[in-house]
């Protein structure tokens, strides 16, 4: 070994003592402070990896394109009439899909092992689950607020105006709350973040086209239209547009907030459960 | 130091099983505080299982541990505050960058915003990565990402640290910063469980050593006592021309002793207990006109040590009987 380099080496090993021998352990912080922190942590991601919320933007958005200007026409004589049925819906659909993604960065930090390193930290238990929902949500105001944009740019005026939007958006938001958390059961339970995508998507896929978003379940056979009815989807995108129409829909709303509730009341503990055991 | 050192780690009868595979089968420890205490063991032999139980992340299905003097089930918390994880264990966020993951990790143990960026910054540059501060980790290379692992660890300085394979896959120059870090934090007062399957890591590093196979403890010791259990030293000399190796293996035969040769195809060794035979070889050879590199008079290697033990080599994944074999045995 040359002189020179082990000089650097002694230097290095001085600092690395200084940085050692300098710290007193700080008093534990609290549960909020730490839930916070992860919801830091969740926002550092969202600036970090735009991609994934490029994912989930722009395939709503395409959609919007797609259906307003190929079958909306067709479907409600003219584009502007279909634009106007179908952007609540769709605000639906693009924060929906997010959610998914919820159950995929869980995924990827525990094969990453990151879940590890917080595991054997002295901080309260659920903060990181708590915190990543956290930065999870500006994901879900983001999504929606970028198919608002993107409908209003293209004609649509909510009879609600800005608070008939920012309503529905808040009520999304809300209801994603309540399921990303069954995201977060996928998430714990397969074994790749891809494994998570795969399984979401052929979930909520299916489930946002059997449903109002796209079309007036009037014209569908009985048993598909029954089914349609009772989806939550579709009872969510009613009340979406109950609400950007300046007409809420008491009974829609109602149970959209009991069914997110429903679901973060079986799979808020279940998560926590396997979390712990993992 | 006093010589009534308190243990750092005690653990009895641990035991972890997953389904049919038993993965810990009754370990025992003890651990003084304040040194380099090596566990010793091929890929799957409990090392890692044994460290997560160690660091509260599993439930033993049986025995006890104590750490720093706390339970590790019913008083993790207490555990969690005095320990940290690196290593194959415990990773750090790969789609932060190095300065966010410090800061993230000292927000998390208590430091006010202020504190937590100063910390973060002295750290990346004690451990030199200020460079690489505002890139993501998922860009770092192997060394760097090491480094960070162990800055991690130390954004308050633990009074134990878990070190899981610390060097897997470094080279010489960083596995070499890697053990100096190590030290340093020794020196400072921390306990370090290193877990390694390189022997020379163990060797270099270890005060105690404790070699697992199977998820048991076969043996126990120092290094040096270790290496006195499978005998005598050798001398080890590699020769400039490989096709000499015949005729240099039958010389030492005669001078020095029984002779091994050595995975590398130049170099073979000949058990050895004194210098002077060793230079009574040497001279043979340079008489026989057979050129040498290299030769050294050592003790045995632990990888030789760990084949004496185990029956199979450190590397290879487990094969044929159960060991029977302890150091007792051994040494006797």
């Amino acid at each position: 070994m040359s002189a020179a380099t082990s000089a650097t080496e002694t230097a290095d090993t001085a600092a690395v003592r200084r940085a050692i021998a300098s710290t007193a352990r700080p008093p534990r912080p609290g549960r909020l402070a730490t839930a916070l922190t992860f919801g830091w942590r969740g926002m550092l991601k969202v600036k970090h990896v735009p991609e994934q919320l490029l994912d989930v933007t722009v395939t709503p958005v395409m959609f919007l394109l797609m259906f307003t200007y190929l079958f909306g026409g067709a479907i409600a004589g003219s584009t502007s009439a279909y634009l106007d049925y179908t952007l609540p819906g769709l605000l639906v659909m693009s924060v929906l899909f997010t959610t998914v993604y919820s159950g995929v960065s869980l995924n990827t930090d525990l094969t990453k092992g990151v879940v590890d390193r917080f595991r054997s930290l002295p901080i309260w238990r659920p903060a990181p689950l708590l915190g990543s929902l956290l930065g999870d949500s500006v994901r879900y105001v983001i999504a929606g607020t970028v198919i608002i944009v993107v409908g209003v740019a293209l004609g649509y005026r909510p009879d609600a105006g800005v608070a008939g939007a920012v309503a529905s958006l808040a009520l999304v938001v809300v209801f994603s709350f309540g399921l990303s958390w069954f995201f977060c059961v996928l998430g714990l339970l397969l074994r790749s973040p891809n494994a998570v995508m795969n399984a979401g998507f052929m979930g909520i896929f299916p489930l946002t086209f059997l449903s109002n978003v796209f079309v007036d379940p009037a014209t569908l056979p009985g048993p598909l239209q029954a089914f349609v009815d009772v989806n939550p989807i579709s009872v969510l995108a009613t009340a979406c547009r109950s609400l950007m129409d300046g007409t809420p829909d008491g009974v829609a709303i109602g149970v959209s907030l009991a069914v997110a509730a429903g679901l973060a009341a079986v799979f808020l503990p279940l998560t926590t459960r396997l979390y712990r055991s993992r | 130091m006093t010589v009534h050192a308190p243990l750092a780690i005690e653990a009895t009868g641990l035991v972890k099983t997953y389904g049919d595979t038993t993965a810990v089968a009754g370990i025992d420890l003890a651990v003084p505080a304040g040194v380099v205490y090596g566990v010793l063991g091929p890929n799957g032999a409990g090392k890692t299982t044994t460290i997560r139980m160690l660091a509260t992340l599993i439930r033993p299905d049986a025995g006890t541990a104590r750490v720093l003097g706390h339970d590790v089930v019913t008083e993790a918390d207490a555990v969690r505050e005095q320990v940290s994880l690196t290593g194959q264990l415990a990773s750090v966020d790969e789609e932060l960058t190095g300065r966010e993951n410090l800061v993230l990790l000292g927000r998390l143990l208590g430091l006010r915003r202020a504190s937590a960026r100063a910390r973060a910054d002295e750290l990346l540059e004690a451990f030199g990565i200020a460079a690489a501060a505002g890139k993501l980790v998922k860009h770092y290379s192997g060394g760097m990402r090491r480094r960070l692992d162990i800055a991690a660890s130390i954004v308050v300085t633990p009074r134990l640290m878990f070190l899981d394979e610390p060097t897997t896959g470094l080279d010489p120059r960083s596995r070499n910063h890697v053990w100096e870090i190590a030290r340093a934090l020794v020196a400072e007062g921390t306990t370090i469980l290193l877990c390694t399957q390189y022997l020379e890591e163990a060797d270099q590093l270890a005060d105690g050593i404790a070699v697992i196979d199977r998820g048991r403890v076969i043996a126990e010791g120092t290094p040096g006592q270790l290496k006195a259990s499978v005998g005598t030293g050798a001398l080890h000399v590699r020769l400039l021309d490989a096709a000499r190796r015949p005729e240099a293996a039958a010389l030492l035969e005669r001078a020095v002793g029984d002779a091994v040769l050595e995975a590398d195809p130049a170099a073979l060794s000949a058990q050895c207990t004194d210098s002077e035979r060793a230079a009574v070889g040497l001279a043979e050879l340079a008489r026989a006109g057979i050129g040498l590199a290299d030769f050294s008079l050592g003790q045995p290697s632990l990888d030789e040590v760990f084949l004496a033990l185990t029956g199979h080599p450190a590397v290879d994944a487990p094969t044929g009987e159960p060991p029977t074999t302890t150091l007792e045995e051994q040494s006797s």
